[in-house]
C-alpha cells in the first residue's frame, strides 16, 4: 500500500477557533495522518475531540490554523474547486423543494452537466442505493434511512475522489443504521472511493473501516490508529466473528488510554 | 457532536473586531446619512435638470420643489416654529400633546385588546370546536377595513353616553387582540406531549395545568404579539380619531396639517415623523418589559 | 423583529392542518361549525334587531344590508373594482420593490441589519398619513398616489421576510454547496431563492388583506369619488349604514378573495409545500 501516493496527507495540523480572543479554543493539535487511495478510514472519538473539525479541514470547509493538508498533492482547497470531494452529513440537507431526483442532480447542475447526462448519472446512483424507484418523491415522503441513501447518492453522483461522511447515520436506529452500514460498504466496493467516516460508535467503526484512527480531547489529537485486518466482504456475520470482538477491544483500550494521557 | 466550536465561528468571524452594537449604530447612521443625502440629492438633481431625468426629457415621478419634498432642515425646523400666527405654542409641543392623547387611546385600546385576546386564545385552546366555529371570523374581521367601521362605532358609542375618544379606544382594541390570540393560541399549545403527560402523571386539574405549563410556556409567544400588537394599537387609535371629530389626537393634526399642506408641508412630515415616534416608543417600551419578564433564551427574537 | 407575516402562517396551521382530510365529508365536519355560527349568528341578530326594536341607522338587518347590497350592486361593484385596481397595482408596486431590495441587501449582512430599524419604524408609522404627501406627489386623482400608499405597506413585510428567507438558510445546505465549489450566483439560485419563498408568501398572504385594506384608508383623504372607500364613508356620514355595511362586507370579500388568489398560487409554485402533505403517504 506505502507503494502509492497518498490520497491525502495531513501534516501537523492544529486549528484553534476564535484565535487571539478570550473565547479561543484548540481544537486540533498537531494532527499527521495519511490516507491511502480506496482506503476506507474512520476517525472516532468522544464528543468534542474534533474529528467533524479534521473532515471539515479535509474538505476545505474551514482553514487550518497551522500545517498543511494536501489532496492527491494539491492543496485542499484546490481539491475542492476541483470537486474531489462528496459530502454527507448527520442530517441528509436534503431540499425539500426538489423531488428526489432533483436532489441527486444538484451538484451536477452547480458543475454544468448537460441535462441527458445528469439524467443518466441520476438514475444510475438511485440504483445504486436501491431507490430507483423513488425519483418523483419528495424527500419528507421518504424514511430517515432513505432520505440518508439519497445523500449518499448525491454526494456519489459526480465521482468525487473522496467521500467525507459526518456521522451520516448517527440519527437513524440500531436496526437501520447497521442496514445502511452494509449499504455504504457494498457502494464502497463498487465505486472504490475512498471514504473519511466520522462516528462515535465503536462498532460501526471497526465494521466499516479499514483504518480506525482514535482521537481524544483537549485538545483533539491522534491517540492511536488501528488497522481492522477483518475479511472482506465483510457481512452479517462478521459482526459475530471473535475477532471482531478482539478489535473493539483493542479500539476500546486505545480511547481509554487517550482519557487518561 | 462536535460542532460548537464552528458554530462560535459562524457567529462571530475572527476578521470582526468591532463590538456588534457599535456596528449596528454606525451602520444605521450611515444609512440614514445615506437616505438624507438621497432625499436632498434628488432635489438638487431636480432643481438643475427642471425636474427631468438627466440627459433626457422625461419628467422625474416626483416633483423637487420644496412643497413637494421640503429640505430636510426644514421639516426639523419646523418643529420648533409657532404653530399659529400669533401664538407661542411651537408645533413639537402641539405634536407631543396630541401624540400623548393619542397614546392613552392606544393604550387603554392595547390592554383591553389584549385582555380579551388572552382570553380569546385560552377558550380556543380549551374548547375545539369553538376555535372551528369563530376562527374564520376572527381572521375574517381583521379584513374590515377598520376606517369604514369607525363612525359607526363613533355612533354607538355616542348613544350609550360614552366620551368620543372611548370608541376610539374600541377601534384601538379592535386592531390589537387579534395578534394576541393567534400566538397566544399557538403558545398555550407548544409545550410538547410529554410535559402535558408528566403534569397529568400529578393529577393535575386543568386550572393547574393550564396556569402551571400552557401559559408559561406562551409567554414567548404572546410577548412577540405584544410588540406588533402595541405599533397595531397607535395605528388603530390615529385612524379612530380621524372620523371621530376629536380634536386633541395626533389623527386630527395631521388632518390638519395636510388640509394646510400647500402652505406648511414641513408641518406634516413633522407629524409623520411624530407618529412614527410614538409608535417606536410603545413597540420598545414592550420590548424592554419583554427583557425583564422573559430569560434571554426564552426569547423569540428575529 | 416579530412581523405581521408571522401570524398567516400561524393562522394557516389552525385553520388549515398540515394533513388535508381527503375525504369532502371530512372537510365538511371540520368547517360545519363555521358555517352552523354564521347561519345562527345572521338569524340572531335579525331577531334582536326586530326584538328590542333597534333603530336601522344604528344596526341594520342583516336581509336590509342583503336588499340594499341588490339595490347599489352595480355601484358597489364598479366602486369596488376600481378600489382592487389600486390594491393590486400597489401590491406588485410594493412586492416588486421588496423583492429587489431583499435581493440587493441579504449580501450583506450588516446593510440588512442597519435596514431593520428603519424597517421596524415604518412598521409602527401609520402610513395612511403619508396619504396627503402622495396625493400631493403624484396628483389627488391619479391612482399611483393611492397605489403608493399600498405599496409602502406591502413593501416592508415583504422586504424584511425575504430578507429573512434569504439569510436563515439552513448551514448545512450551505456547506454542501461550498464542497461543490458553488458560485455565489449558484447559491443563490439554487439554495437561498428556494429556501425564501415560503417566506415569501406568508408576506404576500398579509400583504394581500393589508393592500385591500391600504387602498380603502386611502381613500379617505380624497380623489376620485368613484371609489369603494369614499362610498362607504359617504353612506356613513348620511347615516346610510346599510348600504356602507353591504360595502364594508365586500371589501373584506375581496380581501379574502386576493388573499385565497395568492394561497392558491402558494401550493401551485411550491407544490413541496408542508400543507400539501398528506399523511396517507
Amino acid at each position: 500500500m506505502n507503494n502509492y501516493q497518498p490520497v491525502v496527507s495531513i501534516q501537523s495540523v492544529s486549528k484553534v477557533f476564535n484565535q487571539g480572543r478570550d473565547n479561543s479554543i484548540k481544537a486540533l493539535d498537531n494532527i499527521n495522518l495519511d490516507i491511502q487511495p480506496g482506503e476506507f478510514v474512520s476517525l472516532l472519538g468522544p464528543s468534542g475531540c474534533g474529528k467533524s473539525t479534521l473532515l471539515r479541514l479535509i474538505g476545505d470547509l474551514t482553514p487550518p490554523s497551522n500545517g498543511s493538508i494536501r489532496i492527491k498533492d494539491k492543496p485542499a482547497h484546490q481539491a475542492r474547486l476541483d470537486r474531489d470531494y462528496g459530502m454527507v452529513f448527520q442530517q441528509a440537507t436534503l431540499y425539500d423543494w426538489r423531488s428526489v431526483i432533483k436532489n441527486v442532480q444538484l451538484p451536477l447542475e452547480v458543475m454544468n452537466y448537460p441535462q441527458d447526462k445528469r439524467d443518466v448519472r441520476a438514475q444510475e446512483m438511485l440504483k445504486l442505493v436501491q431507490l430507483e424507484e423513488f425519483g418523483k418523491h419528495y424527500p419528507w415522503q421518504l424514511s430517515g434511512g432513505m432520505q440518508q441513501r439519497v445523500a449518499i447518492a448525491r454526494a456519489l453522483s459526480f465521482e468525487p475522489s473522496i467521500l467525507l461522511m459526518d456521522e451520516p447515520f448517527g440519527a437513524l436506529d440500531e436496526m437501520t443504521r447497521e442496514r445502511m452500514q452494509l449499504e455504504v460498504l457494498r457502494i464502497w466496493s463498487q465505486t472504490k472511493t475512498t471514504v473519511i467516516f466520522v462516528t462515535h460508535s465503536i462498532p460501526e467503526a471497526v465494521f466499516l473501516s479499514s483504518r480506525v484512527v482514535v482521537m481524544s480531547v483537549r485538545p483533539g489529537r491522534i491517540t492511536g490508529v488501528i488497522e481492522i485486518d477483518l475479511p472482506r466482504p465483510r457481512d452479517v456475520e462478521t459482526r459475530e466473528h471473535p475477532h471482531f470482538f478482539e478489535k473493539i477491544t483493542e479500539v476500546r483500550e486505545m480511547l481509554r488510554k487517550g482519557e487518561t494521557a | 457532536m462536535a460542532t460548537t466550536p464552528i458554530d462560535s465561528e459562524l457567529i462571530a468571524p475572527p476578521s470582526q473586531r468591532i463590538p456588534g452594537w457599535l456596528r449596528k449604530t454606525l451602520v444605521f447612521f450611515a444609512i440614514l446619512s445615506a437616505l438624507c443625502l438621497l432625499w436632498e440629492g434628488y432635489k438638487a438633481i431636480g432643481a438643475t435638470t427642471g425636474d427631468k431625468i438627466p440627459f433626457t426629457n422625461t419628467p422625474l415621478p416626483v416633483r423637487s420643489d420644496d412643497s413637494s419634498m421640503p429640505h430636510i432642515a426644514s421639516i426639523v425646523g419646523a418643529l420648533f416654529l409657532p404653530a399659529q400666527r400669533g401664538n407661542d405654542t411651537t408645533v413639537i409641543s402641539i405634536l407631543i400633546q396630541s401624540a400623548l392623547f393619542t397614546w392613552r387611546e392606544a393604550i387603554v385600546g392595547f390592554l383591553i385588546g389584549s385582555v380579551i385576546g388572552f382570553a380569546l386564545g385560552v377558550i380556543f385552546s380549551r374548547w375545539l370546536f369553538l376555535e372551528r366555529g369563530l376562527m374564520p371570523y376572527v381572521v375574517a374581521s381583521q379584513t374590515v377595513p377598520l376606517l369604514a367601521i369607525a363612525p359607526m362605532i363613533v355612533i354607538w358609542g355616542s348613544r350609550l353616553g360614552w366620551d368620543t375618544w372611548i370608541a376610539v379606544t374600541i377601534i384601538s382594541a379592535y386592531l390589537t387582540f387579534f395578534p394576541v390570540t393567534i400566538n397566544t393560541l399557538r403558545g398555550l399549545r407548544s409545550p410538547d406531549p410529554t410535559s402535558v403527560e408528566l403534569m397529568r402523571s400529578y393529577a393535575s386539574s386543568e386550572w393547574q395545568l393550564l396556569w402551571k405549563l400552557r401559559v408559561p410556556a406562551a409567554l414567548p409567544y404572546i410577548f412577540t404579539a405584544l410588540k406588533i400588537s402595541a405599533t397595531a394599537s397607535v395605528i388603530g387609535a390615529v385612524i379612530g380619531e380621524l372620523p371621530s371629530g376629536i380634536a386633541d389626537g395626533l389623527g386630527r393634526v395631521l388632518l390638519t396639517y395636510s388640509y394646510y399642506y400647500v402652505s406648511g408641508p414641513e408641518k406634516l412630515y413633522a407629524a409623520i415623523i411624530m407618529a412614527a415616534l410614538l409608535g417606536i416608543t410603545f413597540t420598545s417600551i414592550i420590548i424592554v418589559i419583554e427583557r425583564i419578564a422573559l430569560a434571554p433564551q426564552r426569547r423569540i427574537n428575529d | 423583529m416579530s412581523q405581521p407575516a408571522d401570524l398567516i402562517s400561524a393562522v394557516e396551521e389552525e385553520l388549515l392542518p398540515a394533513a388535508h382530510p381527503a375525504q369532502f365529508s371530512q372537510r365538511l365536519r371540520r368547517y360545519l361549525p363555521a358555517i352552523a355560527l354564521f347561519i345562527i349568528g345572521l338569524i340572531v341578530w335579525e331577531v334582536i334587531v326586530v326584538v328590542f326594536n333597534i333603530q336601522g341607522f344604528l344596526l341594520p338587518r342583516p336581509s336590509v344590508i342583503a336588499s340594499h347590497f341588490v339595490e347599489q350592486f352595480s355601484i358597489i361593484v364598479s366602486d369596488g373594482l376600481f378600489t382592487m385596481r389600486e390594491a393590486v397595482g400597489g401590491f406588485f408596486i410594493g412586492s416588486i420593490l421588496g423583492v429587489l431590495v431583499a435581493l440587493a441587501t441579504a449580501r450583506w449582512a450588516s446593510i440588512s441589519e442597519g435596514v431593520m430599524p428603519f424597517a421596524i419604524a415604518i412598521n409602527s408609522t401609520p402610513i395612511v398619513a403619508l396619504a396627503p404627501i402622495m396625493n400631493n406627489w403624484f396628483g389627488i386623482t391619479n391612482p399611483i398616489a393611492k397605489m403608493s400608499i399600498v405599496a409602502v405597506i406591502v413593501f416592508f413585510p415583504v422586504m424584511i421576510n425575504v430578507v429573512r428567507g434569504l439569510t436563515q438558510v439552513n448551514p448545512a445546505a450551505i456547506e454542501l454547496m461550498k464542497s461543490y465549489a458553488a458560485g455565489d450566483f449558484s447559491v443563490l439560485s439554487k439554495t437561498r431563492i428556494p429556501n425564501a419563498l415560503p417566506y415569501l408568501f406568508s408576506a404576500l398572504k398579509v400583504a394581500s388583506t393589508l393592500s385591500v385594506i391600504g387602498a380603502i384608508v386611502s381613500e379617505y383623504f380624497g380623489g376620485s369619488r368613484e371609489a369603494l372607500g369614499v362610498y362607504i364613508s359617504q353612506q356613513a356620514a348620511l347615516f346610510h349604514f346599510a348600504e356602507a355595511w353591504s360595502a364594508i362586507i365586500v371589501a373584506c370579500l375581496m380581501g379574502i378573495a386576493f388573499y385565497v388568489i395568492i394561497l392558491l398560487v402558494e401550493r401551485w409554485v411550491m407544490p413541496w409545500h408542508v400543507s400539501l402533505r398528506s399523511t396517507e403517504e
